[in-house]
């Protein structure tokens, strides 16, 4: 086996385009979480409602960039509608609740993609400006996965901005710390919610319409990933945006570089990772011990 | 019926034995009878842990498929030569695992601990996936066989689907009048205190998370005995016995039923399996159907359809039912 830099490097690379989906993926778990305390286990579902948004809108419009704007928000706004009208109903009951209810609605969205789309994915192709690669010098990379480490990074610093530079950032972070004395101050904390579920929701259709030119677009396909977001989550921290990033590239990493040396093992390790984490630090690296136990 | 109800209420292990007595009877093939039979101790096990202690697994099929794989590998691989061996293997491996699994996840509580669950469950998924030499990997676990049953010498032959029905449902029986045993123990009780108020129940001086571990394990019992019956039932161990899906069908036949309630799992189970089996005929999206009537039942009804029954019948048994 070749062990040599030039060999590792891409896997390095590969493992930072997955550690991007992980992030992005997270982040909406992690962001929905820190405030309404909701684990949403749709959110493997909306991931792929995502990648299919992105096929549909593509046929329909001939325009990639339009798809890859669209679909997110189509995804965003599903989410504003499913905690309207379900999500909502749950408040104030255990917190298991609003868990078993997505659970439910995972189920009813895989099937009702296998309706709709078939059970056999479709294949989405990268647009003909992205198709090729890029020499960075000391290799060449697919166009295509560098704008996925782009993009992830635009959004992370457009997301942080949001959170620190505006006043309903400023509301949601004060909500996740004291909804009640937010409340008190006569601030619709229902709005709020419903705006963070959506843009989680819209964070998980953009992890899929980003992945959908890499990995195609099919019913099952965001089972794993949500599995292993949540992994990324209790890694990082519930409820901790840095430790959502920190972890998501970490597994990213860890994931690709174990696929380089026994390909057998990767998705195993991201759980033994997990596994010595909670060994050492149970509230994970960025957690608080006693956050929403 | 309110009088027959309250009465199981008071017997629930003799009404156990009556009704499941008549059961295959009542049902359109009789395979289908041991399937409800062998998922209603599944969510027993998982009723044990959840409706009772107040911990939710999301990861309940790691103990099933380690009691598939337990009891499949010894009589298939190791070619043990009796059939109670066979089945002792697959509890006893499904109580390792619940033993270490449990002790992981018990280190975080709610929704950790749901996630923590899923997430070792889904490291068994791989792991067997990956061990083609010694559970068959993607094309399952073949050629178990069901051996004639040795009592004292007496030969049994278990071929028949009604020999193998009336033989699961023994060791069911067994199963439930354990369970029972176990809620009206002093143990029980504790369970209950901890699902309740866990901060109460510790500061009453109990060993909280030691309580909380040994619910884990019994309930890993339960659900490995029902893989192994299951891994007898089928002749095969398919690798999805460890996949999410099969712990959110133990999620939702304990709900659909009621969580907490003696008799839920069964109810579930029953409501579950001959749903799905009556809409398969029309379309293979039935889960989409099953995935439709759960979330309707986690809004309005979340008692399920026993404890609903029970809490609403006059002279229906004692408050039975999940703490909302």
């Amino acid at each position: 086996m070749d062990f040599s830099l030039a060999a590792v490097l891409p896997q390095i690379f590969t493992g930072l385009v997955l550690g991007m989906l992980f992030v992005l993926l997270a982040i909406g778990l992690s962001l929905i979480f820190g405030l309404m305390t909701v684990v949403n286990f749709s959110h493997g579902a909306l991931y792929m409602l995502g990648a299919y948004f992105t096929v549909f809108f593509l046929g329909y419009t001939r325009n990639f960039w339009l798809a890859l704007l669209l679909a997110p928000l189509m995804v965003g706004t599903f989410g504003l509608l499913v905690e309207r009208f379900l999500i909502r109903r749950l408040y104030g009951r255990s917190p298991d609740d609003p868990l078993l209810l997505t659970f439910g609605l995972s189920l009813v969205l895989i099937e009702t993609a296998k309706l709709v789309w078939g059970k056999i994915g479709l294949t989405l192709d990268p647009p003909r400006e992205l198709g090729g690669a890029v020499n960075l010098g000391f290799m060449a990379f697919p166009a295509y996965r560098l704008f996925v480490i782009a993009v992830t990074v635009g959004v992370l610093l457009a997301l942080w901005a949001f959170l620190t530079r505006t006043n309903v950032g400023l509301i949601i972070r004060a909500g996740s710390r004291d909804p009640l004395m937010v409340r008190a101050l006569g601030i619709d904390l229902n709005r709020i919610w419903l705006l963070v579920f959506g843009i989680g929701c819209a964070l998980a259709g953009l992890a899929g319409a980003l992945a959908g030119p890499m990995r195609g677009a099919y019913a099952e396909m965001g089972v794993t990933m949500v599995i292993e977001s949540f992994v990324v989550v209790v890694v990082g921290g519930m409820g901790s945006l840095l430790g959502a990033v920190v972890a998501g590239i970490m597994m990213g990493q860890v994931v690709g570089i174990t696929t380089f040396f026994a390909p057998a093992l990767a998705e195993i390790m991201v759980f033994v990772v997990m596994a010595l984490v909670l060994l050492v630090r149970p509230s994970g690296i960025f957690g608080e011990a006693g956050l929403m136990e | 019926m309110g009088a027959l109800i309250s009465w199981g209420g008071r017997h629930p292990v003799a009404a156990f034995g009556m009704f499941f007595a008549v059961f295959p009877f009542l049902m359109p093939y009789k395979s289908l009878a041991s399937q409800v039979l062998i998922f209603g101790l599944f969510a027993l096990g998982f009723n044990l842990l959840y409706g009772y202690t107040g911990l939710l697994s999301f990861g309940h099929a790691a103990y099933y498929g380690l009691g598939a794989y337990g009891t499949g590998i010894a009589l298939a691989k190791l070619k043990i030569g009796s059939l109670w061996l066979g089945i002792a293997a697959g509890p006893l491996l499904a109580v390792l695992g619940g033993a270490a699994i449990g002790f992981f996840c018990l280190r975080r509580r709610g929704i950790y601990f749901a996630m923590l669950t899923l997430a070792f469950a889904q490291l068994l998924y791989f792991v067997a996936f990956h061990l083609p030499d010694v559970t068959g990997g993607d094309d399952g676990l073949r050629g178990i066989p069901l051996l004639p049953l040795n009592l004292f010498g007496w030969k049994i032959d278990l071929e028949g689907s009604l020999a193998f029905y009336y033989f699961t449902f023994v060791l069911v029986w067994l199963a439930v009048a354990g369970l029972k045993r176990i809620l009206d123990s002093p143990f029980g009780s504790v369970l209950q205190a901890i699902r309740e108020n866990g901060d109460r129940a510790s500061a009453c001086g109990y060993d909280v998370r030691r309580v909380k571990h040994l619910s884990f394990v019994f309930s890993a019992f339960f659900a490995g005995l029902a893989g192994g019956l299951d891994a007898l039932r089928l002749a095969v161990v398919p690798v999805e016995s460890l996949y999410w899906v099969t712990s959110g069908q133990v999620v939702i036949m304990t709900l659909l039923g009621g969580a907490g309630t003696f008799f839920g799992p069964f109810v579930g189970a029953g409501t579950y399996l001959v749903l799905g089996d009556r809409l398969a005929v029309f379309t293979e999206r039935w889960p989409l159907v099953i995935g439709l009537i759960f979330m309707a039942f986690v809004l309005f009804l979340p008692k399920g359809i026993w404890g609903t029954l029970v809490a609403n019948l006059p002279g229906g048994a004692p408050a039975e039912g999940k703490w909302h």
